[in-house]
């Protein structure tokens, strides 16, 4: 005699241990089988793409802080350049090393997160994401050195960065740069040599080619699913020209292979800031902006390689001090559209590591 | 060390004869050892919750708990007042009387498994003749308690873990009983006493394979990581548990460490030689196995990731039980080609087999897959 069944509906969300945030998920579960799941968003809504259009281009930088707030310098660094984009400005060389140095560093800080709690949604207890935090605070105390702060930065600037790094930086991130491949290597190890963590990501949470271009996902999620594309290296930005470093792709983009790829992108962040240290040249760091910036009537569409996929600004001006409109492209709401498909036919536990393994910062998706 | 064994010298003596010529009189022996066995788990119990916290801190490269006396030993102090005067909550539209009985019925089992528990020579509260037999049937008993609170909670969550913890626990019970068996053949008794008195050589190193498969069937018995599946943190908050508060919760809190120190005395008392060992008084001696037993529990808790519930199965049907089958077998050949006493030479044979049985299982048997067409 077969038991009668009936599936039942369950909210993962908004308060839960591993919704990293105010994400909710309406899921419909079939026994442990998610049969269907509704992403509810919004709960985290500021409303800061409208308050940035009463404000000054330099007054709306704090506000880029508070997008992504693990990947603040990327937020930074696309905003401003943008403006400088739009308004034509050109900065100083030194400005444009310390920026990709600075952006690179958050890179790693930003992908010690992601997988640090990928890791913790596995069910690994804490440990690996403190590890991960260990190396983080190395990160933000360079940070720290270099603009006061350890979250919000509010480093870069509209011409440039807020100020020179002082002289105990370069050695610190030194230090810090030879250190952290070998840390990477414990990890590494860690990744490929643990039977359950294999067992859990490898074939989970599939994204094919064609879903993940066609819902033009980005960074991780897109490369993790054996795409090579980075806009470091399709569209150049910065001083990113000057450097070399390679792509790292997965072949099946399953979560496994998003993790392995945010492993090896730090490898390969690693190597960059090696080469913009010694290429690193002397001299100004911020040029004269005037301060009431006026940019010329016009659109712009600037765009970066954040750590969680292609973050961009689409500024519009009407000649005044503040923009007509400011627009975010956040990288983590476009890839979460393929959340859905990514889940379905799997169970609980794995639709926690799928979304763990998307790396989303609510306060970017729902700003 | 003699309020542990007050008065009676020889065990054969003990329980040998019928009705059992109790020492002091039954009351007194009963009394003695009941007010005994509560204090030590209790004590031992706040003493694991202080170690795991100090120790998973080490792992964790932080501090720990270090701020309520010295070195933060008054911490499980601080923490079961704070737990006393918050206020209990019981959902709505719960079960009440399942909410309030459940967990009871989980902690009792996990306080009764220390019946049987032999200290040292014949310090126990019951030498019963069928003593592991007794602590396998108790020890099954607390998953009734955890499915009455995941079921009288009226929570989604509660209910997946509460299932999730059945589920676990009927599959784990087989190879864990047949891992004992192995045991059992070597000593031909089931009296934990007897057992231990049969271990001139540590069963741990006749019956590796036993061991493997005893110590990892009761992680997933007691819901240790990587088996914590019905209380997964990161899936289901807090699975059987959720809805819990105050004293209550404070109670499947207990259970769990209860429960942790009984599979620690029973992992040393099956194979680790009891109180057996030189020098040091026998007391000392399952203490510092009971401890070593621990450490290796919330080791592997703060280093491993946590299977999926199909995982979790496919391992307690495909991997285990064949395992503890073959162990079974293997220690009944040998049990039949050395009838008195196993020579040494076995312990290499076995770790041998052991090794081998393992490599392949590892070779051939994967976890993975699980994706359900919709």
């Amino acid at each position: 005699m077969a038991i009668k069944t009936e599936p039942f509906v369950i909210n993962i969300g908004p308060v839960h241990p591993s919704t990293h945030g105010v994400f909710r998920m309406r899921a419909t579960l079939d026994g442990e089988v998610i049969l269907d799941m509704e992403p509810v968003f919004g709960y985290l809504h500021r409303g800061i793409e409208k308050l940035a259009e009463g404000r000054t281009y330099t007054q709306n930088i704090p506000f880029t802080d508070r997008l992504d707030y693990l990947a603040s310098m990327s937020n930074n660094l696309a905003y401003v350049m943008a403006v400088e984009k739009l308004a034509g400005i050109s900065i100083p060389e030194r400005a444009e090393y310390l920026r990709v140095i600075m952006a690179e560093l958050q890179r790693i800080a930003s992908h010690l997160i992601g997988v640090g709690a990928f890791l913790n949604d596995c069910g690994a207890f804490m440990t690996p994401f403190l590890y991960m935090f260990r190396e983080r605070e190395k990160i933000l105390d360079l940070f720290e050195m270099v603009c006061g702060q350890r979250l919000t930065y509010n480093y870069m600037r509209i011409g440039g960065v807020s100020q020179d790094i002082p002289e105990e930086f370069l050695p610190a991130l030194d230090k810090f740069v030879r250190q952290m491949p070998s840390f990477i290597d414990e990890y590494d190890q860690l990744l490929a040599e643990n039977e359950i963590l294999l067992a859990r990501a490898k074939g989970v949470g599939i994204l094919p080619k064609e879903l993940a271009i066609s819902i033009s996902a980005s960074g991780p999620v897109l490369r993790g699913s054996g795409v090579k594309w980075d806009i470091r290296k399709a569209d150049p930005y910065s001083v990113y020209d000057r450097f070399q470093f390679d792509i790292p792709i997965g072949s099946t983009g399953d979560t496994y292979d998003r993790y392995w790829v945010r492993i090896q992108e730090m490898r390969q962040s690693v190597r960059i800031i090696k080469q913009a240290m010694e290429q690193l040249p002397p001299g100004e760091v911020l040029t004269e902006v005037p301060h009431s910036l006026h940019p010329p009537v016009g659109e712009v569409y600037g765009h970066i390689e954040a750590p969680r996929g292609e973050l961009g600004f689409y500024l519009v001006s009407d000649n005044s001090i503040a923009p007509y409109r400011f627009h975010v492209r956040p990288p983590t709401l476009i890839n979460l559209t393929a959340l859905r498909d990514m889940m379905i036919g799997w169970k609980i536990a794995d639709a926690v590591i799928i979304f763990g393994s998307i790396d989303i910062c609510l306060a970017e998706v729902d700003r | 060390m003699t309020i542990f064994n007050p008065s009676f010298s020889s065990v054969n003596h003990y329980s040998a004869t019928l009705p059992p010529d109790w020492p002091g009189g039954f009351w007194l022996h009963w009394g003695v050892f009941v007010v005994i066995i509560f204090a030590f788990v209790m004590a031992m119990v706040m003493g694991f919750i202080y170690l795991e916290r100090r120790g998973i801190g080490r792992f964790q490269v932080r501090l720990g708990p270090n701020r309520v006396g010295p070195f933060g030993v008054l911490q499980p102090v601080a923490d079961a007042i704070k737990v006393l005067i918050k206020e209990d909550i019981v959902p709505a539209k719960g079960d009440k009387w399942v909410y309030w009985l459940a967990p009871v019925v989980a902690f009792v089992p996990a306080l009764m498994i220390f019946a049987v528990v032999p200290f040292q020579d014949g310090a126990l509260l019951a030498d019963l003749n069928i003593g592991i037999l007794y602590v396998v049937a108790i020890s099954s008993v607390s998953v009734v308690g955890i499915f009455m609170a995941g079921w009288g909670s009226n929570n989604k969550y509660s209910l997946i873990g509460a299932m999730r913890a059945v589920a676990q626990v009927v599959s784990y019970e087989i190879p864990l009983v047949l891992s004992i068996i192995g045991v059992v053949l070597l000593t031909g008794a089931l009296s934990m006493n007897k057992i231990v008195e049969a271990q001139t050589i540590p069963f741990i190193l006749l019956q590796p394979l036993g061991f493997l498969i005893y110590f990892l069937a009761a992680c997933a018995e007691i819901n240790r990581t990587p088996f914590d599946l019905l209380e997964a943190e990161s899936e289901i908050v807090a699975g059987f548990h959720v809805e819990y508060s105050g004293m209550k919760f404070a109670l499947f809190y207990l259970t769990e460490y209860a429960e942790a120190l009984a599979i620690s005395a029973i992992i040393t008392t099956l194979f680790l030689s009891g109180w057996r060992g030189p020098i040091l008084p026998p007391f000392l001696w399952f203490l510092i196995k009971v401890f070593a037993v621990f450490c290796l529990i919330f080791w592997v808790r703060s280093t491993i990731p946590r299977l999926r519930i199909d995982q979790v199965m496919a391992f307690a049907w495909k991997c285990l039980l064949p395992l503890a089958l073959i162990n079974l077998f293997i220690t009944g050949i040998q049990v039949i080609v050395w009838p008195e006493a196993l020579p040494w030479a076995v312990v290499f044979l076995n770790l041998a087999i052991m090794a081998v049985l393992v490599v392949l299982w590892s070779k051939f048997f994967r976890l993975g897959g699980g994706r359900v067409e919709v």
